[in-house]
């Protein structure tokens, strides 16, 4: 840069001085709007603590870092630069299932990964919600008539919301995730039904031909899932 | 392909000297679409193999393939050579229906290993002294063998919850009585890139053994495959194989083989519209890979990755325009393309411009941020080496055998599409290590943009009445009972394959897919034993793996 060019100078007649007068003498008008004026002079609220709970869970949500399938693209690109789900309050993936409340499950489970998903879903701490995305989340979509693929999360966690697309974009997420916040402010939530796939002890299964017939290699003690395809929608 | 008449006579010499090769082991004539094939005794598996590597040069197993005839089983070797992949020969292998046993092949190629565990796994055929013969794809106590005739796929199955074994226990000790642990890393796991399960052994620090656990997401796509019509149901799947955006890399690996063995011809203008759609495919694949690598490296969630993401968005962008969708494009059709670009045709061609005409300065920006970086460098540089015998021995493909040195590329060396009327390199490096794979793909998206501004100059000037995108197909594809082909393309990962049997109908009576993930990825512990454990991440994140192909 040359010497002589001249330094930069804030011209202040050409400033909107205004704003800043009302920046250096206390709240600015801006601030003002009809609720704080209804409020009067004392800034305080009541509300239930279980209403500003709630308000506060749904603004700030930490999601599980949980990728399984061709969803969870998509999903990565909601984090990202142009969707960008921080800006919903609901930003920051967590690696740890035990840091974060909401799980969105990105994908198709299939038989061998279905118990392992519900244990990262145990592992998170209580209130947890869970967002499907895309159609292999809610029925097994595409795959839904293969022989190891499970027809739906749902068999096996219980889903709040669902988001249907294969794969949603990232908007329809976006959207999806929106309404679940709506949803955790109002303090509703998913009755948690039963599923046709728990974990069960192998010992206290009914011993029919196949628990027989793996007597000799699971452990009384191991859990299991027992799938029954024929059984599940 | 007017390409094959050309060339065969040269086939008919080599087959004489194949027979001449195998003489005493051939009990019969197969003949594939694409190779010639040699049936043998399930026990001279070995003898016949080794034989074709070391003194016919075909040094790489492409494939192999299981089926369940009503009298017999069959596994199949596809064999070629990394120099000239266009050479082939089939290994026919047939079984009897009681007892299918045969002679495993994973003394000559060690990727047999793994192939012949799916084989097992999920058509039945057992492998003579194979070294570790278990279910690879589905749990260990799954009942059956879901692609075999009599399989009945409404039995209830059981799978077990187990904890992996205490790493206390005496038993998890090594021979040297050193200290070592048990790390169990994924399925769950932000640096496996999906669902993957890696058992690592430690010693201290050290990775002394690693074994790869997959099968977390198996969806069943060649049975998918099977059950679907060959003009319009199969190909929705390929896009979900290889799904980090590739789609239309895969959607040509099914579109060249359903073609060849139906013999559909597909006009010039769809090959240059296909062309360029996959290498914008293979843009976005490789921003994404690049990015999670660095992710994997220095865990930055931030720069690189949103930068990456940022360049993939635009990628994205374009393919959105032309296909219609995001991801998932679905986007071939059997003798062309669904539709001819979007309107108005300009607006597109500057958007794609500006998106290859800025390529270069953006690449410099990840030359900064990535591969200048010294930290980076310290981390890659002679981490994961693969040296390139090891790499061939296991059947590695794509980047990840360009790294090795391995000057093989299936765009230029088995040419399809436009390839081969347009000018672009295939970027080669011989360091065998990670950072040699990163720079390979770096050095990719640049030979990718080459292509795409060749074609949209081609398209742009295409006179506007022979615009045309689709060949005549029969509304039934019904292709001939027992004609097979096996046809493979270069995918954003590697070579990406489809073996067909057709039966007569309008469904295929065995699809298989060769992914090439599936084949990198088991070469991980040649890479990584004995290095550090965030080596071993670093390794796996340049190897690029999907599992939706890896499983399939
Ligand atoms: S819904 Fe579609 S995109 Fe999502 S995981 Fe399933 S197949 Fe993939």
């Amino acid at each position: 840069m040359s010497s002589e060019r001249e330094l930069f100078r804030t011209d202040d007649a050409k400033v909107q001085t205004d704003t800043r007068d009302a920046r250096m003498s206390g709240q600015g008008d801006r601030f003002n709007s009809k609720l704080r004026e209804a409020f009067g002079s004392s800034p305080f609220i009541l509300t239930k603590f279980d209403k500003f709970m709630n308000w506060v869970r749904g603004s700030s949500m930490f999601m599980l870092q949980f990728g399984i399938a061709c969803c969870s693209i998509e999903m990565m690109h909601t984090y990202a630069v142009k969707h960008d789900l921080d800006r919903f309050h609901a930003g920051v993936p967590r690696a740890s299932p035990r840091q974060a409340d909401v799980m969105i499950v990105p994908g198709t489970i299939v038989s061998k990964f279905a118990p392992r998903m519900k244990r990262v879903y145990d592992q998170m701490p209580e209130p947890k919600f869970v967002v499907g995305m895309g159609s292999c989340t809610i029925s097994g979509g595409p795959f839904q008539e293969g022989y190891n693929v499970i027809k739906g999360a749902e068999e096996v966690i219980p889903v709040d919301i669902h988001v249907p697309g294969c794969p949603p974009r990232p908007e329809a997420l976006v959207y999806g995730v929106a309404k679940l916040q709506e949803r955790i402010a109002n303090g509703e939530a998913s009755p948690v039904t039963v599923k046709p796939y728990e974990l069960e002890q192998f010992g206290d299964l009914e011993r029919d031909e196949i628990v027989d017939e793996l007597a000799s290699e699971i452990d009384e003690e191991d859990l299991v899932m027992r799938y029954n395809w024929a059984d599940s929608p | 392909m007017s390409l094959q008449e050309e060339e065969t006579p040269e086939i008919e010499a080599d087959e004489s000297e194949l027979e001449a090769l195998l003489d005493d082991l051939v009990v019969d004539r197969d003949d594939h679409m694409n190779a010639p094939a040699f049936v043998i005794r399930p026990d001279s598996v070995q003898e016949t193999l080794g034989r074709l590597k070391n003194e016919a040069g075909y040094d790489h197993l492409s494939l192999v393939t299981a089926e369940e005839y009503p009298d017999r089983y069959e596994s199949i070797y596809h064999l070629k050579k990394f120099d000239d992949p266009t050479d082939e020969v089939s290994v026919v292998v047939p079984t009897d229906a009681e007892n299918p046993v045969s002679e495993s092949a994973e003394p000559v190629f060690r990727t047999a290993d793994w192939h012949e565990r799916e084989a097992y796994d999920l058509v039945g055929i057992e492998y003579d002294d194979h070294p570790d013969l278990r279910r690879i794809l589905l749990p260990e106590t799954w009942q059956g063998h879901p692609m075999s005739r009599d399989y009945d796929q409404d039995r209830p199955q059981m799978v077990p919850l187990r904890e992996h074994a205490n790493p206390l226990q005496e038993d998890q000790r090594s021979d040297a009585d050193s200290d070592t642990m048990f790390v169990n890393i994924g399925p769950h796991h932000p640096a496996t890139h999906g669902v993957l399960h890696l058992e690592t052994t430690l010693d201290g620090e050290q990775v002394i053994d690693v074994e790869p656990d997959i099968g977390y997401l198996h969806r069943n796509e060649e049975q998918m495959a099977q059950n679907g019509t060959y003009r319009h149901q199969i190909m929705p799947y390929p896009d979900r194989w290889d799904y980090i955006s590739a789609g239309l890399l895969n959607e040509w690996a099914y579109a060249r083989a359903a073609e060849d063995l139906a013999d559909i011809q597909v006009p010039e203008y769809a090959q240059v519209i296909r062309t360029m759609g996959a290498e914008l495919c293979r843009i976005a694949a490789h921003m994404l890979a690049v990015g999670t690598f660095a992710l994997d490296i220095y865990g930055d969630f931030t720069a690189i990755f949103m930068y990456a993401i940022r360049d993939r968005e635009k990628a994205q962008n374009i393919l959105e325009d032309l296909t219609g969708q995001r991801l998932m494009f679905n986007y071939f059709r059997l003798g062309g393309v669904v539709w001819d670009l979007p309107e108005p045709r300009d607006e597109f061609f500057q958007k794609t411009r500006e998106f290859v005409d800025e390529l270069p300065d953006l690449l410099e920006e990840y030359h900064d941020l990535i591969t200048g970086n010294e930290i980076l460098q310290m981390r890659t540089v002679d981490t994961g080496v693969l040296p390139t015998e090891v790499a061939k021995n296991y059947g590695a493909t794509g980047p990840v055998a360009r790294g090795s040195g391995i000057d093989y590329d299936l765009r230029r060396d088995d040419p399809y599409g436009y390839y081969d009327e347009l000018d672009w390199e295939v970027p080669v490096e011989d360091g065998c290590d990670n950072f040699s794979r990163l720079l390979v793909r770096l050095r990719e998206v640049e030979e990718s943009a080459k292509i795409i501004e060749q074609c949209v100059d081609i398209l742009e000037d295409w006179p506007e009445d022979e615009r045309n995108i689709q060949a005549n197909v029969p509304r039934t594809l019904r292709p001939e009972d027992d004609k097979e082909i096996y046809r493979t393309v270069e995918g954003a990962k590697g070579e990406l394959g489809v073996y067909i049997r057709a039966d007569g109908t309008e469904k295929p009576a065995r699809f298989k897919i060769r992914s090439p993930c599936f084949s990198n990825l088991q070469t991980l512990p040649e890479m990584s034993n004995g290095e550090y454990i965030p080596d071993m991440i670093a390794a796996l994140g340049s190897l690029d793996i999907v599992l939706g192909e890896v499983d399939r």
